[in-house]
């Protein structure tokens, strides 16, 4: 058996004021270097969850490791063995790609030389070479998802988690985030990643964890569930699991 | 540090490229100190070099009357314009909302014949109560003197108008008291009082001379400049809050924070940097306000800043003042939920500050009452500390007392931003 990438122990939360929980009794073991996607209809706890192993929020109950280190404990640890593309634009809308670059690169504690490197790397992979120094407010929509992607991975993580990393971009950009992700993969990177797009998850992932109601409903390979549930793709698994026509439309 | 260094150079850049927030922070304080130096050196000049227009129209004409016109012409602060009697009131109004004078007077008939008497009368009881008036004084104490009248436009603000009316009795005064001395002159004598005497009751009047109380010991009177470059440097580093509120916000609220939490850095480092980063900026307008008093003021025919000589004193003050500032924006700013709650709060709390602070209105001028509310503004004890270098020629060590409040203060305004980064999950 490989090692853990992610282990999700008794999880629930609830937000402050909050009469229930939003997330209850979690419990996920995923695999280093595999994709997991997680879906489920808006509010069924997606964000929550990825916030949550990444530390963004504070958990109520139960314990989240990253390749054994506790999240909110080692902070520093546990922080350098993960990358964050949210799904908002994460960054500094007044600076270049390349000023963006080197300041979320300082922060994850790299040196100069390492991220001049992997920022010509980044640049250059995401086709941004030539508006490197261009502010990114003057960005079109896909080149500012690029920007939020290559932020996220300049420190090269073993874990990385995608919220929606394509929305509202266009095919090409589509296109090349989605290859450069599956290239990550390749290389031995844990992809944890959340979209509306079946068909995109489809093509990335190899286990899917349905959310429904703060509950998983399910965790297993996307051949497995399908012949499981018999059903020929994901859009039709999905709505039969969680009896949510309407919200996911 | 690397961490924070790269943090201070984003934020330089994140300010440079901020063009609104730059003006607000540079052009918009060396405008508002010029024109209001400008105003308080033109409203100087307008009471001792340019003279106040003041219609008079006398309908008495004989000894007093002009000799009251010529007193009030030898003050030097009045340029007499004489009115017909058959000027009616409707014109004299007339003139005064054309605004050609803003002042008028109308001496009544009879007023020299009057005076004449009410002076006769006193001296008369007078001198008798030195035993030395035989005739008998008169018993009339009915004789009063018609009342002059003084008609002024209603945009005169009040201590203006005061300073005139004070001027104008004041000259009063001196008509009646030559008057009397005449009058005592001639009945001991029994011969007119040479004209001589009667100038050097004028001439030889008591001068005044004013001496500023300095702590060095010099005795140069403080300019406008003095006064007005200090107070309206601090408003400008406490109107950094435009910009840095509602940069706290920003950062806390956009995408940028989510993955900051998610970094293996503190959100303290963002703060400290921001701290820096705008304590340079603060110390920067430091530089150019006094360099634009110290060196175009004159070109602009100003009275030129004069830095003090404790200039040590002078920087360890500017800094600690731009940091209280700084505190108050990033305190401010953690609290406030969007760009516009800081922008509005803080512009206007800065404004209500300095209002209490006596930078826009004097703190000998505002009601006992204020104490209290003056010691709490940090800009009270910035200006204190200011004055007590650029007015009163003091050192570093003669300020101190001012200097503690604003630490005390400055102390108040990170632990207050410290709880709210801790409330909001930042730290």
């Amino acid at each position: 058996m490989s090692e853990i990438a992610i282990h999700i122990e008794n999880l629930s939360y609830s937000y402050k004021g909050q009469l229930g929980n939003t997330l209850s009794d979690i419990n996920l073991k995923i695999e280093a270097g595999s994709t997991i996607g997680l879906f489920g209809p808006n509010g069924a706890g997606k964000t929550t969850l990825m916030h949550l192993m990444t530390g963004v929020l504070k958990n109520n109950n139960g314990t989240i490791t990253l390749f054994g280190s506790k999240v909110g404990a080692k902070h520093k640890e546990t922080k350098n063995l993960f990358g964050f593309v949210p799904q908002d634009f994460s960054f500094y809308q007044e600076l270049s790609p390349v000023e963006n670059l080197q300041f979320f690169g300082a922060f994850y504690g790299l040196s100069k030389q390492k991220i001049a490197q992997r920022t010509e790397e980044l640049l250059t992979v995401f086709g941004l070479t030539e508006v490197s120094k261009k502010p990114v407010a003057k960005f079109s929509g896909g080149m500012k998802r690029k920007v939020n992607l290559a932020i996220g991975i300049i420190h090269q993580p073993k874990i990385i988690f995608l919220d929606e990393p394509t929305v509202g971009v266009d095919v090409q950009s589509r296109c090349a985030i989605i290859d450069y992700i599956k290239k990550l993969n390749k290389q031995g990177a844990t992809l944890v990643y959340t979209s509306h797009q079946l068909n995109e998850a489809e093509e990335i992932c190899e286990k899917i964890a349905l959310i429904n109601e703060g509950e998983i409903i399910a965790f297993e390979d996307i051949s497995t569930l399908l012949a499981k549930h018999n059903e020929k793709n994901l859009e039709n698994l999905f709505l039969k699991l969680s009896k949510e026509t309407v919200s996911y439309v | 540090m690397y961490k924070l260094w790269a943090c201070i150079i984003k934020d330089i850049k994140l300010i440079t490229r901020d063009w609104v927030g730059l003006s607000l922070m540079f052009i918009m304080p060396i405008l508002l100190v010029i024109v209001i130096t400008a105003l308080q050196v033109g409203t100087f000049e307008l009471v001792n070099e340019n003279k106040v227009p003041l219609l008079i129209q006398n309908n008495d004409n004989d000894l007093i009357s002009l000799e009251l016109e010529n007193t009030l012409e030898k003050i030097g602060i009045f340029r007499i314009i004489e009115l017909d009697k058959k000027t009616s009131k409707e014109t004299i109004a007339e003139k005064m909302k054309e605004t050609e004078a803003l002042v008028a007077i109308l001496i009544p008939e009879n007023f020299s014949t009057q005076v004449q008497h009410k002076v006769a009368d006193f001296t008369k009881n007078t001198l008798q109560e030195f035993g030395l008036e035989l005739e008998k004084p008169n018993q009339n104490n009915d004789l009063l003197v018609n009342e002059l009248t003084l008609y002024y436009h209603p945009v005169l603000q009040e201590s203006y108008r005061k300073n005139l009316l004070n001027a104008i009795r004041s000259a009063v005064q001196v008509v009646e008291s030559k008057q009397i001395i005449s009058t005592i002159y001639s009945s001991i004598n029994e011969t007119a009082m040479p004209d001589s005497i009667l100038n050097n009751f004028e001439t030889q009047q008591v001068h005044i001379n004013e001496i500023p109380v300095s702590r060095d010991g010099s005795e140069v009177i403080p300019n406008a400049a003095q006064h007005n470059v200090p107070a309206w440097t601090i408003f400008a580093m406490f109107f950094i809050i435009t910009s840095l509120g509602s940069s706290v916000v920003k950062e806390k609220n956009s995408g940028s924070s989510l993955r900051l939490k998610t970094l293996p850095t503190n959100f303290l480092i963002t703060i400290f940097s921001k701290q820096i980063t705008y304590l340079l900026v603060a110390m920067s307008q430091v530089f150019v306000i006094f360099s634009t008093g110290v060196f175009l003021f004159p070109f602009l025919g100003l009275p030129a800043l004069n830095i003090p000589t404790d200039i040590v004193g002078l920087i360890l003050v500017s800094l600690i003042s731009g940091w209280c500032a700084v505190s108050y924006a990033i305190a401010v700013g953690v609290f406030s939920e969007t760009q516009e709650q800081a922008n509005g709060f803080g512009a206007i709390s800065v404004v209500i500050l300095a209002a209490f602070g006596g930078i826009l209105v004097p703190k000998f001028a505002m009601p006992e009452s204020f104490a209290f509310f003056l010691k709490i503004s940090p800009m009270h004890w910035s200006l204190e500390s200011y004055y007590g270098l650029f007015l009163e020629g003091g050192k570093f060590s003669d300020i101190i007392n001012n200097v503690i409040p604003l630490l005390l203060i400055i102390i108040l305004f990170q632990l207050i931003a410290y709880i709210g980064l801790k409330k909001n999950n930042l730290i």
